[in-house]
């Protein structure tokens, strides 16, 4: 397979009136064809200003992309004109946002927001574009699909309303999916039926998924590979599996340990990561972490580490080995019992 | 961190001294908010059953988490307990007086004794008070400060308590990140020196990372100071770690409710079995291999709940009965209570609330 997508040092940076905000500083990573990539991090972290600045989606000013590439199918997106760009976007690159509604239009049935983007860029008339969406609609498990078409979007509940909008960014069957935290304002069983959603669609259409979340509980069931950022960097990034079982950033273990998890007994006590985020308006010259982390050294203060392949299939960004480093303390009492 | 003393037998021993002793009763309670129509003649065309009769007991020390998800009523109960709404019906006798009978100058008084945690730092604070006034407002309004330099040595000390600069005392609250502001919500729930506090969503509005800082203090204060928490949260993970016994609550009524480590490992209604199922693990190896009960459908409204079970339009397990009755909420050993017919030991109900099989 080859990569769908490549982004290479993408910087985006904002011209407020405080200053400028180094919102994402100097990105590289690939999205291989069929893929499901997570971006996890906090909010300020970068995650969703590095994304939407692939399709351009910043808005400008003040916001600007000052550097990088964007390569998609032999293009750079970062050098298309508004036109070119537009038959990309919604097209080819789709896009799902955390809140169905206020990305939703509330004056227009949702029939005639799918059909507008069926007519805009594949060219169907009204009967065409109308039977798509319903099949879109059905697709997505809405029942009734027919009738609901012209229901406006204050009719839908929560999860229904993102279906409709998944049914949207599936309409002209995208290359890449950007989903932009499409669980975080739902129940915890509505958020089971839309991960359930996609997976189940991804399997049948093949496209790639960028996920954005700061839950890394949702990752775990849905992602092949994982990006970590902080302070507009990726620190960490590896396969799933690997970046749960052996973090390798500091960062990242920290997260792992300050959440309670569902399966394990009470912990003892929760690790929390002590103090708060840089500020991306005057970041630091050194590790940005590093005033967080325990494991610091004197490296850390005076250079920040790039990010640094550890092995074949895995990078992280720091100076410190943490390869011997468990995420729960096991020898602990009354911990680890796993759940039938 | 206010503490370093990572034992838990201070929580431990803070209970087994007082297990028996009761803190609070919630007997039937009910909270119906009115729909109405029209403008100036306004009439009542139905009502939102927000709270539908709950019975529960909290024991003085101990953490009851109460779970569910956004609509399901966890907050409006929370209200309802201190009395910031007026409930409908039942009754909620805490330290062994009613609440909704007495007066509102006793019920000032017993304010001491109750506070509350908001969900939202940025929204519960008030932008134009420093932080030495917010904090030092219930110690005013209950006329126990002393004077305005005693006052101000005790808001420090919360402050300190709390893991805050004492210095930062004549600070607004949007010079505080989001954890830093729950500490000041948690100051002021502090202040008049409660026994008990309902904490509504406490960690909801905060980072990750900044969600462990809030819930270490919470536990900390409460091994320390003997509080009791009414813990009201939709994620159940969290719950799970801050509980001693959690209430799992549907459209308004509780469905079941257990110690903690039975209630995770031995979940009896369906309801919480599909939620319990549907909370992501930070594990992918565990994550491939599970089973996930996919829910079907969405909550009904609460102006229309259905009738029977309140869960039988969604539930994986319905039978005939569930349509027809409500179930009783059950004891079937151990305090481990659930309202489902799938249990020998709950009864149906018929409209008024009496067991079927008496009347019959």
């Amino acid at each position: 397979m080859g990569n769908l997508i490549e982004v290479r040092n993408l910087q985006t940076q904002f011209f407020t009136q405080d200053g400028i905000v180094h919102a994402v500083n100097g990105i590289n990573y690939d999205v291989a064809e069929r893929e499901t990539v997570a971006i996890v991090g906090e909010s300020g972290s970068g995650k969703s200003v590095g994304v939407m600045s692939l399709i351009r989606l910043i808005p400008e000013p003040p916001g600007k992309i000052v550097n990088g590439e964007v390569n998609f199918d032999g293009q750079d997106l970062l050098q298309l004109n508004e036109e070119e760009l537009r038959q990309i976007r919604g097209n080819r690159i789709a896009m799902i946002f955390q809140d169905p509604m206020t990305s939703l239009n509330p004056v227009l049935t949702i029939g005639r927001q799918i059909t507008e983007a069926l007519e805009l860029h594949l060219n169907m008339n009204r009967e065409e574009s109308r039977a798509r969406a319903i099949e879109l609609l059905e697709l997505v498990g809405i029942p009734d699909a027919g009738a609901r078409l012209d229901d406006y979007p204050h009719q839908f509940s929560g999860g229904m309303r993102q279906r409709v909008m998944i049914a949207m960014g599936l309409s002209c069957n995208p290359q890449l999916l950007i989903a932009d935290e499409p669980t975080t304002a739902l129940d915890v069983t509505i958020q089971a039926q839309i991960v359930d959603l996609v997976t189940r669609l991804q399997s049948e259409l093949g496209m790639a998924i960028i996920w954005i979340t700061h839950d890394l509980g949702v990752v775990a069931g849905l992602a092949d590979r994982v990006l970590v950022m902080y302070a507009g960097f990726i620190v960490e990034e590896g396969p799933v599996d690997v970046i749960y079982g052996q973090p390798r950033h500091p960062y990242t273990l920290g997260l792992l340990r300050s959440i309670p998890r569902l399966d394990l007994g009470r912990q003892k006590r929760l690790i929390p990561i002590e103090g708060l985020p840089p500020d991306l308006l005057d970041p630091p010259q050194s590790c940005p972490f590093a005033p967080r982390c325990p494991f610091v050294i004197d490296k850390c203060l005076e250079e920040n580490p790039p990010l640094m392949s550890i092995d074949a299939v895995r990078k992280s960004a720091c100076w410190v080995d943490l390869s011997d480093v468990e995420i729960y303390d096991t020898s602990a009492d009354e911990q680890v019992e796993a759940v039938a | 961190m206010t503490t370093q003393n990572t034992e838990s037998a201070g929580v431990s021993t803070a209970q087994d001294s007082s297990q028996s002793d009761v803190l609070l009763t919630v007997q039937n309670l009910k909270m119906h908010f009115p729909i109405t129509r029209g403008i100036i003649l306004q009439r009542q065309v139905g009502s939102i059953k927000a709270v539908d009769g709950i019975t529960f007991e909290l024991m003085r020390g101990e953490t009851l988490g109460l779970v569910g998800e956004s609509g399901c009523g966890k907050s409006t109960t929370g209200r309802a307990i201190l009395q910031l709404y007026e409930p409908t019906a039942g009754e909620v006798i805490f330290e062994g007086q009613d609440l909704t009978e007495i007066n509102s100058g006793e019920l000032r008084r017993m304010r001491r004794r109750m506070q509350m945690i908001f969900q939202d730092p940025y929204a519960s604070l008030n932008p134009r008070m420093t932080v030495g006034s917010i904090v030092g407002e219930p110690l005013e309004v209950h006329k126990i400060g002393g004077s305005r330099r005693e006052q101000q040595q005790r808001v420090q000390e919360l402050l300190e308590i709390v893991g805050l600069n004492p210095y930062f005392i004549n600070r607004y609250p949007h010079e505080f990140s989001g954890g830093q502001r729950q500490r000041i919500g948690v100051a002021r729930a502090l202040a008049v020196n409660p026994s008990f506090i309902v904490c509504d969503e406490p960690i909801s509005a905060l980072d990750v990372s900044i969600q462990a800082q809030v819930i270490n203090l919470l536990e900390d204060l409460q091994s320390e100071m003997g509080l009791t928490y009414l813990f009201i949260a939709h994620d159940l993970s969290v719950v799970r770690h801050i509980s001693d016994r959690i209430a799992v609550m549907y459209l308004g009524k509780i469905v079941e409710l257990a110690d903690r480590e039975e209630l995770y490992e031995n979940p009896l209604h369906p309801y919480t079995q599909a939620l319990l199922s549907a909370v992501p693990i930070p594990d992918p190896e565990i994550e491939k291999k599970r089973q996930r009960i996919i829910l079907e459908g969405d909550v009904p409204s609460p102006a229309e709940p259905p009738t029977g079970c309140n869960f039988n339009t969604r539930c994986p397990q319905v039978m005939e009965i569930c349509h027809q009755y409500e179930p009783s909420f059950a004891d079937v050993g151990d305090g481990h209570r659930v309202a489902c017919f799938l249990y020998d030991q709950v009864e149906a109900l018929d409209e008024s609330g009496q067991p079927v099989s008496a009347t019959a």
